[in-house]
């Protein structure tokens, strides 16, 4: 089964390089930028049939490693390969 | 004092807080592999800069979950003297020991260069050789320094007194003028409730020796001896 987690800075917490992103998609003439926020994807492998069982040990990852709890939030997908 | 300092890979300024200790303590500190589960017994656990584990993910973050690392929690909160440099800070608030978190330099660069830093209080195991508003002048060389906590988190630490130094200019002055990264509040280092666990990013293990352009660092080693014997 294929976790997709997803991390992102909280509201609040300033994104300089999200704003160096939006910076430069301006100068590329890319027009109408309001606002960039930048984080992390990462896909799990994870020997488990149970998509409930799966969500619960990746969210438990994501607090004790993947995602920094002070100024980060997680999102985990569970892909489930029946529906393709 | 006995001192222990710890190397994972990655870590580069093992050497350089090895020299710092010898200087001041006249024998030189014991090296522990990350890969130990445990270690003799110390007065002083000193986690030093570098970049542990390639800071892959985030700064300190696998660093924060290596054996040798559970066991100076558990000696820290025993009440074990804990000192992180640089990236043993982001190690040590990885790893619960200290709250917040170093992020990314707001300027986007990593800064190499001296700093001038006003010392709060002189009434702490690693602060007791210098006074309280003393200014310093000691190296940082860093990407992730800008220190960051959540509004509570940062009230705590004013409140108790646990800002160890600020980040000012050379006259002292606590202003944006005088931050080079970003931190809230010119936060450089804190200390725990206990006041015995410092993380800072500045370097004072390379201002020891007048050749380094100051030695302004060398009070904390001594004052840790001094306090630690």
């Amino acid at each position: 089964m294929k976790a997709k987690v997803h991390i992102t800075l909280k509201q609040g917490v300033l994104d300089p390089q999200g704003k160096a992103i939006g910076h430069a998609l301006g100068a590329l003439g890319f027009d109408g930028i309001e606002d960039v926020r930048q984080g992390k994807y990462i896909e799990i492998e994870i020997a488990e049939t149970d998509a409930d069982a799966a969500r619960s040990k990746v969210e438990d990852m994501c607090r004790k490693l993947l995602a920094n709890m002070v100024i980060e939030n997680y999102t985990v997908d569970i892909a489930d390969p029946a529906a393709g | 004092m006995k001192a222990a300092v710890i190397v994972f890979p990655g870590t580069n300024r093992e050497r350089d807080i090895a020299d710092a200790l010898t200087l001041a303590v006249g024998a030189p500190p014991l090296r522990v592999w990350h890969g130990d589960a445990d270690m003799p017994k110390v007065d002083l656990i000193v986690v030093p800069g570098g970049f542990a584990y390639g800071d892959y993910l985030r700064s300190g973050a696998m660093a924060a979950h290596s054996p040798i690392m559970r066991e100076v929690v558990a000696r820290a909160k025993q009440g074990v003297a804990v000192l992180g440099v640089c990236n043993g800070f982001q190690i040590l608030t990885e790893a619960g020991l200290l709250p917040g978190v170093l992020m990314r330099n707001a300027a986007l660069k990593f800064i190499c260069r001296d700093v001038h830093l006003a010392v709060e209080s002189s009434q702490t195991i690693f602060t007791n050789r210098y006074d309280a508003g003393q200014v310093i002048q000691v190296p940082v060389a860093h990407f992730d320094g800008n220190y960051f906590a959540d509004d509570d988190t940062v009230a705590r630490l004013e409140g108790e007194g646990r800002v160890a130094f600020r980040y000012c200019t050379p006259d002292g002055a606590v202003s944006s003028e005088g931050n080079p990264n970003g931190s809230i509040r010119n936060i450089a280092g804190i200390y725990n409730e206990t006041k015995t666990i410092l993380g800072m990013m500045p370097h004072p293990e390379n201002a020891i020796r007048a050749a380094q352009g100051g030695e302004d660092g060398k009070g904390l080693f001594e004052g840790l001896t001094a306090a630690l014997a």
